[in-house]
């Protein structure tokens, strides 16, 4: 293993419910300080890699039964996410959980429960730094934010916690495209002025592979593609899978589409 | 006049009374969501262990003061070591059925031990905190009772607004996915909830015992009083419940002085019941956020 | 004829064939027998005190029958069943002994009444979760105890009201046995009926609720009216089964209505099983023989000099009853009717097993 790897995930299987096998021998490398794109459909197995990473497996009654995942070569197979995040991965959840209840600093002040009572006022303000909406909004309760602003509280929340390696769940789902742009600017900024390293699951694959530098590529719980970002962005499958163009650049019709099924088994 | 002050007094005290037993209540429901059927019975078990351990065992005071708190806090503990952690992850309503099930297990064992008699306390207070105003007499329990009403109320209050802990225990109640995806030790959380709540309900019976004897059916009637209250005052509010808890107070002591005493302890249901009807959130309470 | 046997899948072609209750003769056939033992040779082999054990068991899982409806399919926890059983049993002695009216309209009215009686404290449940339904019913238990033991002038307080002979078509209702066929008739109707409305629009309905309130209303259920109809069924049966139970022990009185018997309503579905018609039934039978076999020992226990004065049954029943709740919902949740299909299909299966 080279000294530079962050994340060194090997042939892992994740059961669900003891029975529903979602992952079938992933394998993945992060490299510190850089941002991974995850790609792919609803269902290949993004969220549960991420999961299988933090350990939020749980909670969701699912299992690593094989494989190993090395974070800094200490293993957490299995572990629980209080053991994981306290090692410095943060998960932020798909679909942009908020506690509705709390104010936004206080939600914020949540992602300091890995390290309980440390000063935590410079990160608040290190979060307003990249987020200056929330300054605004602090005193306010987060059920009533709109989806950008809670997609920046809960990105912020993570960074409260110093994360190491952020998992990134989605930022982009149903969100306006000015603001997926101004958020993964932010998540860019965040990776290159704090050092941290990110994997960004994503299914806007256009936007992913603009600020990643790797990319893996999913499907039915395999990895069946892998690749610089800006060799995926040009290769003639992807762009006809996940960014939608021909390698032409033209719009498919519906039949080629049908065909295209057939063709992906090959990848 | 003199017997509409000193019944206002009487219900400002009770009421402080039924504020603080219910704020175990609140906090337990403020992290974990589970509404706890058996909370009459935690606050018996307080009064028991006191009463134990000062009239069968005759320790002083401070002492009793010291081991009842210690053996609260485990009890809460052990509950939910027990018996709410291998629930985790059911339906709600499960729980709640579980903690239906504490109470009567718990009631039982209490009514097989000390049988349906009364006890009665010595009076501990120091004699000073009698006060007299002209005609008006305020008994020294009334008196500790505001008082450590309002400490309580200061404590909790700022350990849910500014403590990181008591943030913690919220973004729980709120979330446990995602407090949990925070790193958030969400069955410690569970299990201080217990043991904190736990032990202001042992304040709450050592009160109750001072002022009525401890008694198990009259005890864990008004552990089922904290319904009304928690209602008025909204579910998750700390403040909330004290003014529930004062409203209820104010409105037993009155029927029972200028209507009749039977209804002393029906018409808080009563009250129950309509607020449930007109404004189901309490008066103080949070109106559920949902979006989908 | 053909005798249908359980298939080894799904081989149903249309909704048709998913209408019979009993999926195979086997179980068309058993249940006759079953009916066939139950009143023609059960009622003639039992001496009176089983008799009087059964009828009990019978009364109580009606009553079972109706909170599951309540709790197990539409998700809504009651607290009040207790005081509901209550409702009814006062509604048809007060009609008995007042109003002289017959055995059956008393005990029909006594189950109308409590529906309407329910439907009361199901009001709240319109706006809010289902917990603050718990903590409606809570009241209704507290405030239904108040006015037993208050409102002498119609329920005659705490010293309670003896009920005259009852009689049903001339016939007299005093053995044990008499009331047996009546109570059971009326057992297996309202088992039936039970078992066919959590079959039809408004069981999947309740279902829905349950499951998710939310969606159930964004599939156009109106969860509010359901909600109501379900608690007034359940009312209903509480009340109707509280009305047999007055007239089968001929003198009530405010005590048995407490807080405790809706805590015994509540272990009967979580041992029997929650959202399971027959678990009712097994819930309930579980319950009866235990209270009796537990005053049977107490009974015991007192006769032993040392122990002369020290106990009474009910702080021991109420332990045993909490502990039973907890230990059930930690171990089994499904309750006895899921320890019942475990064994049913291990025979079914056997020798083999997968």
């Amino acid at each position: 293993m080279e000294n530079n790897t962050c994340l060194l995930i090997n042939n892992i299987s994740v059961v669900y419910h003891d029975v529903i096998q979602v992952l079938k021998g992933v394998s993945l490398e992060v490299k510190k300080g850089e941002i991974f794109s995850l790609l792919g459909s609803n269902g290949a197995g993004k969220t549960t890699t991420l999961r299988a990473v933090s350990g939020l497996l749980k909670p969701e009654n699912g299992k690593v039964t094989e494989g190993s995942i090395l974070f800094e070569e200490k293993s957490l197979h299995n572990q629980p996410p209080e053991y994981i995040t306290r090692l410095g991965i943060i998960q932020v959840l798909e679909g942009r959980v908020p506690f509705k209840y709390l104010t936004v600093e206080e939600n914020l002040r949540v992602g300091t429960a890995t390290r309980w009572g440390k000063p935590y006022r410079e990160d608040l303000d290190l979060v307003y730094h990249y987020f200056p909406r929330l300054k605004q909004l602090r005193n306010g309760l987060a059920g009533y934010l709109s989806g950008g602003e809670l997609q920046m509280l809960v990105i912020g929340r993570a960074l409260m916690a110093h994360p190491r390696l952020l998992l990134l769940d989605e930022p982009s789902l149903g969100l306006a495209p000015f603001l997926v742009k101004e958020i993964f600017d932010i998540v860019k900024r965040i990776n290159e002025e704090q050092g941290t390293t990110i994997i960004l699951v994503e299914q806007n694959a256009n936007m992913a592979l603009n600020i990643a530098t790797y990319g893996y590529v999913m499907e039915n719980g395999k990895i069946v593609m892998e690749g610089k970002a800006k060799d995926l962005k040009e290769n003639p499958d992807v762009k006809e899978f996940y960014l939608g163009t021909t390698a032409k650049g033209v719009v498919k019709s519906y039949n080629e589409v049908k065909a295209y099924r057939r063709r992906k088994r090959w990848l | 006049m003199g017997f509409f002050l000193q019944l206002l007094v009487q219900g400002l005290s009770i009421g402080c009374l039924y504020g603080i037993a219910a704020l175990g209540f609140v906090m337990i429901f403020k992290s974990s969501s589970v509404l706890n059927f058996a909370h009459g019975e935690l606050l018996a078990i307080g009064a028991y262990i006191f009463f134990v351990i000062t009239i069968w065992l005759n320790l002083p005071i401070y002492m009793a003061f010291i081991i009842t708190f210690v053996g609260s806090f485990a009890l809460g503990f052990l509950i939910e070591r027990l018996f709410l952690r291998p629930m985790i992850g059911e339906a709600l309503i499960e729980v709640v059925m579980l903690t239906v099930g504490l109470s009567a297990m718990f009631r039982g064992l209490l009514l097989v031990i000390f049988s349906g008699n009364t006890y009665v306390f010595s009076n501990f207070l120091p004699a000073w905190l009698n006060i007299r105003i002209g005609s008006l007499s305020i008994s020294s329990v009334y008196t500790v009772t505001l008082i450590i009403t309002i400490i309580f109320l200061a404590i909790l209050g700022f350990f849910f607004k500014y403590s990181s802990q008591g943030i913690y225990m919220r973004s729980v109640a709120d979330n446990q996915t995602a407090a949990l995806s925070l790193g958030v030790n969400v069955r410690r959380v569970f299990a201080l909830s217990w043991a904190i709540a736990s032990i202001v309900c042992a304040i709450s019976g050592i009160i109750l015992g001072v002022i009525n004897g401890v008694n198990v059916h009259a005890i864990s009637r008004i552990g089922l009083k904290v319904f009304p209250v928690v209602i008025l005052g909204g579910l998750e509010s700390i403040g909330g419940a004290i003014i529930g808890g004062l409203f209820i107070g104010f409105l037993e002591t009155f029927v029972s002085g200028y209507l009749s005493t039977s209804l002393r302890d029906v018409v808080a249901y009563v009250v129950l019941v309509i607020i449930l009807m007109i404004k189901p959130y309490g008066l103080f309470g949070l109106v559920e956020i949902e979006r989908v | 004829m053909r005798l249908r046997l359980r298939p080894c899948g799904n081989y149903k072609e249309s909704y048709k064939e998913e209408l019979p209750i009993f999926e195979t003769d086997f179980g068309r056939i058993s249940s006759l027998i079953g009916l066939i033992l139950l009143f023609f040779v059960i009622p003639f082999v039992f001496g009176s005190y089983n008799l009087y054990v059964l009828n009990h068991v019978a009364i109580y899982a009606i009553a079972a029958v109706g909170l599951n409806i309540l709790t197990g399919f539409t998700g809504q926890l009651s607290l009040g069943h207790g005081a509901f059983f209550g409702v009814g049993a006062y509604t048809a002695s007060i009609l008995m002994t007042r109003l002289h009216v017959p055995f059956l309209p008393s005990i029909f009215a006594g189950g109308v009444s409590t529906a309407l009686v329910g439907l009361v404290f199901g009001i709240p449940s319109s706006r809010l979760k289902h917990l603050y339904l718990t903590i409606s019913t809570l009241a209704g238990q507290l405030i239904l105890e108040y006015i037993f033991i208050n409102w002498e002038s119609l329920t005659c307080g705490a010293s309670g009201i003896i009920l005259p002979k009852s009689t049903i078509f001339g016939f007299d209702l005093q053995t044990d046995r008499s009331f047996f066929y009546v109570i059971f008739i009326f057992f297996v109707i309202f088992l039936w009926i039970a078992k066919n409305i959590v079959r039809t629009k408004y069981g999947r309905a309740f279902i829905a609720i349950r499951d998710n309130d939310q969606a159930a209303e964004g599939m156009g259920i109106p969860i509010f009216r359901y909600k109501l109809i379900s608690f007034a069924i359940s009312s209903f049966y509480a009340g109707f089964a509280g009305a047999l139970w007055a007239t089968y022990v001929a003198s009530i009185s405010p005590e048995p209505f407490t807080f405790g018997l809706s805590i015994e309503f509540i272990a009967m579905i979580i041992i029997g099983g929650l959202g399971s018609i027959t678990g009712s039934v097994f819930g309930a039978t579980f319950i009866t023989l235990l209270n009796e076999a537990l005053s049977q020992g107490i009974g015991y226990l007192m006769n032993l000099k040392a122990f002369t004065g020290m106990v009474t049954i009910a702080p021991f029943r109420e332990f045993i009853f909490g502990l039973v709740i907890v230990l059930f919902l930690i171990f089994e949740p499904k309750g006895l009717a899921e320890v019942w299909r475990i064994v049913k299909s291990s025979f079914k299966l056997w020798p083999f097993s997968y």
